[in-house]
């Protein structure tokens, strides 16, 4: 049962939860499904059976996104579950996130696609060095929208007091934030659905709109849109056919670069530059499967064709001439360590991942670790363990193409990976190359 | 500037996913059942690489528990998008003794494809398969990343994955490990069927509504026609005579039927918006017990 949105017309959007653990986020995301009827008949019945047959007092609602069978036992989330569904106006995709600090790097999958992050507190514990941790994650993402969900509102009698202190000091802590999304603050029972689909009677001095009606109204504008043009090569289209197809005429010399746009828009006849030999060219044709495309837009999947054999593959990059993108092998940037068992140190050596390139890397500095709780940078300890997040500078092997991530989610963001165990070690968001990095440095106060 | 639809943005999320997993691989393999989520990602794969040919084959675990008319089906789509087509047998693995067939009425081969799939990855050394799961079809599934790393005895942890941000994905594997690869994981079942009905892309008709002897079992519509599963003496004198269409696709003896005269696409997606149990409600194998699914994907099931 999924409502029939009109598949030319609908908008989607991509949100997550955050905050402390057992503060209610699966309770919350199982409660906005079952309110708004996205529930199947089969699934709540498997919740009720478990719930009664665990001895729990009500329907356990987080049963709906807790999957695992060790989440089950221990009440806890441990990693995301991705959740969808649609009212008449709008359709969602929801990342529930464990609030656990152990599995903060499941917080962060989740939110590094999300437009928009629910962060709930507990109301009868206010604001809590987990709040601050995960706010201070989605402002470094850049997720442009908070709803600030203060729950638990019927253990404290709903009262209005609890309610304004829990907001104004949350806004306090914000206030100090680098990049400050735009916050929505609503009180809420998750537990009983209090402001989550309908207005609650329980707190008449609370005018604003409840937690779906502001989801389905909430203007998010992903910036790549309007950003500069970026296409990352992801692969190179070479039929080796001397066959003569339909809509491209004769194969022979297709050669299509592959990829999806990462911000902007491109037009055939439009001059660009190819990374990495960083030559002129110009489009000749866009193209997707039904045929010759006018524009290529962000986030949409094409293949180009240019007017020169420009030597480029996986791994490169094409712009627009007049919009040039960063092109260094050494830069600054933050990053949130996801590894228990390594601690990222000086001379640290790792593969980076960054759009569709694969270079090696090495930590040539670490510049600073920030504080949680008071957004201190701190330069006393220059070594990163589990959760920490902070400023380093990188060399690459090969120079990479880039825009800070501040101006392009995509293009702005890399990954670290373990030479030895292959995992995922670390998320990475550039600051700027490093020519200019030295006035930054300055700033750090020792 | 031209707004992007919901099926728009799948659509190129799900390209990004097949072209990421083309080239960071040295071998994958496009895991196609002959249901509507492989055909799906199949048709995705070909307007991934055009004008080029799909650059990996489709893999088709065949438990030999096959209606005809999805094997029908599966010879004329692989020949229509000009792909090649590889077949693991698990009737091979049984009679290799690799494993052994469940016994009783209740028996079933889904369970033994995992062995037959993990066999076929390593005798052809696959290194990804492509697998048509999406993440709204059941909730062990629901917390699978689109790049899912699998240990060398084809083992999903799921307590500890790796971390997926942004749209990068890390393919990055020792010798022997591999991975399965979802690019569907954000889709649907409305999604599909609403892009199937957008792109027009021919089904089996088992998905459409027919006249079928069924058998009612535990509470299941199941097959009584093709002989594929066997009936109880006291059974045979229930078998109806039902209108009837298949929601999912896959081995015969654990794919329910609904009753349904929805006969086109445009029916089907008024029922499936109407719908109050989900599609894998028919499934026998999901009911074995609470985790079913997530046990399974941890011994390697797709
Ligand atoms: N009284 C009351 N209890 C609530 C409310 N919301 C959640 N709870 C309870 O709080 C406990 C924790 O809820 P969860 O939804 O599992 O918390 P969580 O934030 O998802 O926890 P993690 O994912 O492990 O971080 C459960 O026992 C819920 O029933 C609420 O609004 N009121
Ligand atoms: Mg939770």
């Amino acid at each position: 049962m999924d409502v029939l949105v009109n598949p030319t017309e609908s908008s989607l959007l991509r949100f997550t939860t955050a905050g402390s653990v057992d503060d209610g986020k699966s309770t919350l995301i199982g409660r906005l499904l079952y309110d708004s009827k996205s529930i199947f008949e089969d699934q709540l019945l498997a919740v009720e059976e478990s719930s009664k047959r665990r001895g729990d007092a009500h329907v356990n609602l987080a049963l709906l996104t807790d999957g695992l069978r060790a989440e089950r036992e221990q009440g806890i989330t441990i990693d995301v579950a991705y959740r969808y569904f649609a009212t008449p106006k709008r359709k969602f995709i929801i990342a529930d996130t464990p609030g656990h600090i152990q599995y903060t790097r499941n917080m962060v999958t989740g939110a590094s696609t999300a437009d928009l992050a629910i962060i709930l507190i507990d109301a009868r514990l206010g604001v809590i060095e987990q709040t601050m941790r995960h706010t201070y994650l989605a402002s470094l993402l850049r997720i442009g929208h908070v709803v600030l969900a203060v729950n638990k509102m019927d253990l404290v009698n709903f009262d209005q007091a609890v309610y304004d202190r829990i907001v104004s000091e949350y806004m306090a802590f914000t206030a100090g934030l680098e990049y400050v999304p735009q916050i929505r603050p609503i009180p809420i029972s998750a537990l009983n659905g209090d402001n989550v689909v309908d207005h609650s009677t329980q707190t008449p001095w609370y005018e604003g709109p409840s937690l779906l009606e502001y989801l389905e109204t909430v203007q998010v504008k992903p910036e790549s849109v309007t950003g500069a043009a970026r296409f990352p090569v992801q692969w190179v289209i070479r039929p080796i056919s001397d066959q003569t197809d339909a809509k491209l005429g004769n194969l022979h010399d297709y050669r299509g670069f592959a990829g999806r746009v990462a911000g902007g828009t491109f037009r055939p006849g439009d001059e660009v530059v190819v990374h990495p030999s960083a030559m002129k060219s110009r489009i000749v044709g866009i193209h997707t499967f039904s045929g010759e495309e006018k524009e290529a837009i962000s986030q949409l999947s094409y293949s180009m064709t240019l007017a020169d054999e420009i030597d480029t593959s996986r791994g490169g990059m094409i712009v627009k001439a007049e919009e040039p993108i960063q092109s260094a092998h050494e830069f600054d940037a933050m990053i949130c360590w996801f590894a228990d068992k390594k601690t990222l140190k000086p001379r640290g050596k790792f593969h980076l991942r960054h759009t569709t390139n694969d270079v090696r890397a090495v930590v040539t500095e670490v510049l600073y670790k920030v504080n949680i709780s008071t957004l201190e940078k701190s330069q006393d300890v220059l070594e990163f363990g589990l959760n920490d997040i902070g400023c380093i500078r990188i060399r690459t092997s090969a120079p990479i193409f880039f825009d800070a991530y501040s101006e392009n989610r995509i293009t702005g963001s890399f990954v670290l990976v373990d030479e030895q165990t292959n995992n995922t070690v670390a998320a990475g968001m550039i600051l700027k190359p490093i020519a200019d990095a030295f006035e930054e440095d300055a700033e750090v106060s020792i | 500037m031209s707004a992007m639809t919901h099926l728009q943005f799948l659509e190129s999320e799900a390209i990004y996913i097949l072209r990421e997993t083309a080239a960071q691989f040295q071998k994958p393999a496009l895991l196609f059942s002959g249901g509507k989520d492989s055909i799906v990602m199949a048709w995705l794969a070909r307007k991934a690489f055009y004008p080029s040919k799909l650059p990996f084959p489709l893999l088709h675990v065949d438990t030999g528990h096959n209606f005809p008319e999805a094997m029908t089906y599966r010879d004329w789509f692989v020949n229509e998008i000009g792909a090649k087509l590889t077949v693991g047998s698990v009737q091979k693995s049984i009679d290799d003794g690799k494993v052994q067939e469940e016994k009783g009425h209740n028996a079933s081969r889904n369970k033994l494809q995992t062995v037959t799939l993990l066999d076929t990855i390593e005798e052809n050394q696959y290194d990804a398969c492509l697998g048509g799961g999406r993440r709204d079809e059941e909730k062990a599934r629901a917390k699978e990343r689109f790049f899912s790393h699998r240990d060398e005895f084809g083992q999903w942890d799921p307590k500890n994955q790796r971390p997926e941000l942004w749209n990068i994905f890390n393919g990055r594997k020792h010798f022997g490990e591999h991975f399965r690869v979802f690019p569907l994981s954000n889709w649907t079942e409305m999604d599909i069927w609403q892009y199937i009905r957008q792109e027009n892309i021919p089904l089996p008709s088992l998905y459409f509504s027919h006249q079928r002897k069924i058998i009612e079992r535990h509470g299941q519509l199941l097959d009584a026609s093709t002989g594929i599963i066997p009936l109880l003496d006291e059974e045979i004198p229930k078998v109806k005579e039902m209108t009837i269409r298949f929601r999912t696709v896959g081995d015969a003896t654990c794919t329910g039927a609904v009753e349904s005269t929805a006969s086109t696409i445009d029916d089907i997606v008024a029922e499936v918006a109407a719908a109050r149990q989900t599609e894998r409600g028919t499934r026998a194998d999901d009911k074995r017990s609470e985790t079913a699914m997530e046990d399974r994907k941890k011994e390697g099931y797709f």
